[in-house]
C-alpha cells in the first residue's frame, strides 16, 4: 500500500518534450487513470514511475521515498502491458512464479501465492499451459495474475484492455474494478479510452501534448471541464461546440451565432461579462439538448434542421444543422423526428459551458 | 498457388521446380556415383563403346577404404570438427552479447558500431588473408588449429551479430521490461527470458557459423601447411590432386564424407532454422 507523488516531472527526448511539469499526488489505495490521445505523454509518465524511462527533471516518490535512481526491480511495483508480455517459453505457473523466484521466495510460498492469485482470477485449470495456448482474455488474466502474486505496493497498467474485443473489454473492465476493490492496492492506469477512464478511475488525469489538462473525479470532469479539450474528450457522443459572439442587450447577455441566439443563463452572466462583444465558444452536451416543448423558455430555444437520425434503442441521436454548424442532440427514444424536419431544440441552462477562444479555458 | 488450367501449373510450377531440383541435386549424384565407380570405369575414354558416365554396374567401396586408410582423412575430419566447433562457440558467444547490446541498449554511436561491424563482414577474405597471415606469423600461430579458431571469428562474429541483432529486435521489449520489473537484473532478464525466446535465432546463427567454418578454404589453405593439421576441404584438394593427377574416386569420397556432418546438422535443426531466419515471436 503506498502513495505515489510526482513533482515537476519532465521528460525530454532529443526533439520532443514528452512530459511537461507533471505534478500529481496519488493517495494510498486510489485508482488513478491517465487518459489522453496517443502521444500525450501518459505512457511515458507511467514508464517513468516504473523506472523503464529515465527522468529528465523533477522527481517521483513512492511512499515518501524518492525512486528516481532506483532500478525497476527495487521499486516494488508490478506492471501489466498492452501486449501482456507473457514469457512465451514458460507455462502459466512459471510466468506467475517468475517474479517470486527472482525474489528468492521459497517454493511452498510461491505455490501458495500462485494458487491464490489463480483462484482470484479463475485460471486454476490453465496453470500448466503455455501462453500461446490461451485466448486473449485468458492471457490478460495471466498477466494480471503475474502482477498480483507479488503483492506489490503499486500496480501500473498500460492500456491492458486495448487488445481485447469490445465485449471482453467491458467484462474485464468490471473485473478489474472488482479486483481493485478486493486488493485495495494503489493503481495507475493508462488508457486512451475515455469510457474506461470514467468507469475505472477514482480520479482521472486528462493529458494532452505532455501537459496535465485537468485532474478530478469522473463526474467533475464531465460536469465542470476545465477547458475545451477536456470537454470534448470526456463524454460520448462528444460535446457540441459552436462559435458564438456575446452581446449585451436589455440587461441580459446573449450568445449569438448564425442561426442561433440564446440567452446566457443568469448564473453565468457575471463571469461572462468581461467577454461581452468577444468571440467565444459555446459548449453543450448532446444529452443537454432536447426537443423544445410549449413550456420551454423561448430564450433558450433555437431552430435546427435534422440531417441524420441514429436510433440507438435507449436514445435517439439527431445530427442537426444549426446555421452553418452541426450539432448532435440525444433525445428520448419516443421522439418522432424525421430527416429534413425543422425542429426547435431547447438547451438545459444549468449545463451550458463557455470557453475562451484564445486560451480554450472554461469561462 | 498457380491458378487456371492444368497446363499452366505444369509450365509455371512443376517443370521449373523439377529443373531446379535436378540442377541442385546433380552434383551430389555425381559425387556419389564417382565415389562408388571403380577406377577402370572412371578413366575409360568417353568414346569407348561401353562408356556410361551416369551409372555403374560394379559399385565398389574401395575409394572410401582407400581414403580412410591411406590418407589422413580422419585426422582432417577431426581437425575440421574441432576448429568449426571452437570457432562457432566463440562467435556465438560474442555475437549474442554484441547483438543484444546493439539491439537493446542505448549508448553513444550504437548505430555506427553496428554498421562498422557489418562493413567488416563485407571485406572479402581474399583480401583479408594477407594482413591476417602477417598477424598469424607474428603471434607464431601458423600451422596450428589456433590459426583458424582465432581467425574464423573475424567473419563469423559480424555475421552472428547481425543475424541475432535482427532476431532480438523482433522480440517485444516488454518481455524484458516485465522481467526487470518482476525483479530480474538485466543480465538475468537476458539469460532467463531473452535467450530462451531467441533459441531459433541462436540455432540458425550457430548452424550458419558452423557451416561457414566447415567449408572455409582460403584461410585454411594459407595458414596451415603440414598434412596432419589440414581441414577437410584443403586436405582433400591438396593431398588428392598430385601434380596433374586427380584421384577422382578418393576426391569425391572425401567430398561426400565431408558434407555429411553439415547435412546432418541442417536436417536436424531445419525447423528451428527456418523460423530463425523468417519468423519472430508471438506472445
Amino acid at each position: 500500500m503506498a502513495r505515489v507523488a510526482m513533482r515537476s516531472l519532465n521528460k525530454k527526448y532529443d526533439e520532443v518534450h514528452a512530459v511537461i511539469d507533471v505534478n500529481l499526488d496519488i493517495h494510498d489505495q486510489e485508482f488513478v487513470v491517465l487518459v489522453g490521445p496517443s502521444g500525450c505523454g501518459k505512457t511515458t509518465t507511467l514508464r517513468m514511475v516504473a523506472g523503464l524511462e529515465s527522468i529528465t527533471s523533477g522527481h517521483i516518490s513512492i511512499d515518501e521515498k524518492i525512486v528516481n535512481e532506483l532500478p525497476p526491480m527495487d521499486r516494488d511495483i508490478a506492471m501489466v502491458f498492452q501486449n501482456y508480455a507473457l514469457y512465451p517459453h514458460m507455462s502459466v505457473y512459471d510466468n506467475m512464479a517468475f517474479g517470486l523466484k527472482m525474489r528468492k521466495f521459497d517454493k511452498p510460498e510461491i505455490a501458495t501465492r500462485v494458487r491464490e492469485a489463480a483462484e482470484i482470477l479463475g485460471i486454476q485449470q490453465l496453470l500448466h499451459r503455455k501462453p500461446r495456448q490461451l485466448s486473449g482474455g485468458q492471457r490478460q488474466r495471466v498477466a494480471l495474475g503475474r502482477a498480483i502474486v507479488r503483492h506489490p505496493q503499486v500496480f501500473l497498467f498500460d492500456e491492458p484492455l486495448s487488445n481485447l474485443d469490445a465485449k471482453l473489454r467491458v467484462q474485464m473492465r468490471v473485473e478489474l474494478k472488482k479486483l481493485h476493490e478486493r486488493l485495495g492496492t494503489t493503481a495507475i492506469y493508462v488508457t486512451h479510452d475515455q469510457v474506461e477512464a470514467m468507469t475505472l478511475g477514482d480520479r482521472v488525469v486528462v493529458m494532452k501534448d505532455g501537459l496535465v489538462q485537468q485532474v478530478g473525479d469522473p463526474m467533475e470532469l464531465y460536469n465542470e471541464p476545465a477547458n475545451r479539450f477536456v470537454a470534448g474528450f470526456i463524454g460520448s457522443p462528444a460535446m457540441n461546440f459552436i462559435d458564438v459572439r456575446l452581446t449585451g442587450e436589455n440587461g441580459g447577455l446573449w450568445a449569438e451565432s448564425e442561426g442561433m441566439r440564446i440567452k446566457v443563463p443568469a448564473p453565468l452572466t457575471e463571469r461572462l461579462g468581461p467577454h461581452a462583444g468577444k468571440a467565444t465558444t459555446l459548449g453543450v452536451r448532446p444529452e443537454d439538448l432536447r426537443i423544445a416543448g410549449d413550456g420551454d423558455d423561448q430564450d433558450l430555444c433555437f431552430p435546427a434542421t435534422v440531417e441524420v437520425v441514429e436510433r440507438l434503442g435507449s436514445e435517439i441521436l439527431l445530427d442537426v444543422a444549426v446555421g452553418p454548424a452541426t450539432m448532435v442532440a440525444s433525445v428520448e427514444p419516443t421522439a418522432t423526428a424525421k430527416v429534413h424536419e425543422v425542429l426547435r431544440l431547447a438547451v438545459n441552462p444549468a449545463r451550458v459551458h463557455f470557453f475562451d477562444n484564445e486560451t480554450e479555458a472554461a469561462i | 498457388m498457380i491458378e487456371g488450367a492444368p497446363w499452366r501449373r505444369w509450365v509455371f510450377f512443376y517443370v521449373p521446380v523439377t529443373g531446379f531440383v535436378v540442377a541442385l541435386l546433380f552434383p551430389f549424384y555425381w559425387m556419389i556415383i564417382t565415389t562408388v565407380r571403380p577406377d577402370k570405369e572412371l578413366y575409360r575414354p568417353w568414346n569407348a563403346p561401353n562408356y556410361a558416365p551416369f551409372w555403374t554396374t560394379h559399385p565398389t567401396l574401395e575409394h572410401i577404404t582407400d581414403l580412410l586408410t591411406t590418407t589422413l582423412f580422419s585426422t582432417w575430419m577431426l581437425n575440421t570438427m574441432i576448429i568449426s566447433l571452437a570457432a562457432t562457440a566463440i562467435s556465438l558467444f560474442c555475437g549474442l552479447l554484441a547483438g543484444y547490446a546493439l539491439s537493446r541498449l542505448k549508448f553513444p554511436f550504437a548505430g555506427a558500431i553496428g554498421t562498422g561491424i557489418f562493413i567488416t563482414y563485407l571485406v572479402p577474405q581474399t583480401l583479408l588473408f594477407i594482413p591476417l597471415s602477417d598477424i598469424i606469423r607474428n603471434f607464431k600461430l601458423g600451422d596450428s588449429p589456433w590459426a583458424l579458431i582465432l581467425t574464423y571469428p573475424t567473419f563469423l562474429i559480424p555475421f552472428c551479430t547481425w543475424l541475432l541483432m535482427g532476431y532480438f529486435k523482433s522480440i517485444p521489449k516488454e518481455l524484458e521490461e516485465c522481467a526487470r520489473i518482476d525483479g530480474a537484473p538485466r543480465w538475468k532478464a537476458m539469460l532467463y527470458i531473452i535467450f530462451p525466446v531467441a533459441i531459433p535465432g541462436i540455432l540458425s546463427a550457430g548452424i550458419f557459423a558452423f557451416t561457414l567454418s566447415w567449408n572455409e578454404f582460403i584461410y585454411a589453405l594459407v595458414f596451415l601447411s603440414s598434412p596432419e593439421q589440414k581441414t577437410v576441404p584443403v586436405g582433400v584438394t591438396s593431398e588428392l590432386v598430385r601434380g596433374d593427377v586427380f584421384f577422382w574416386g578418393e576426391l569425391m569420397a572425401g567430398a561426400l564424407l565431408g558434407s555429411i556432418p553439415v547435412a546432418f546438422v541442417y536436417s536436424f535443426f531445419v525447423e528451428y532454422y527456418v523460423s530463425g531466419i523468417t519468423g519472430s515471436v508471438k506472445g
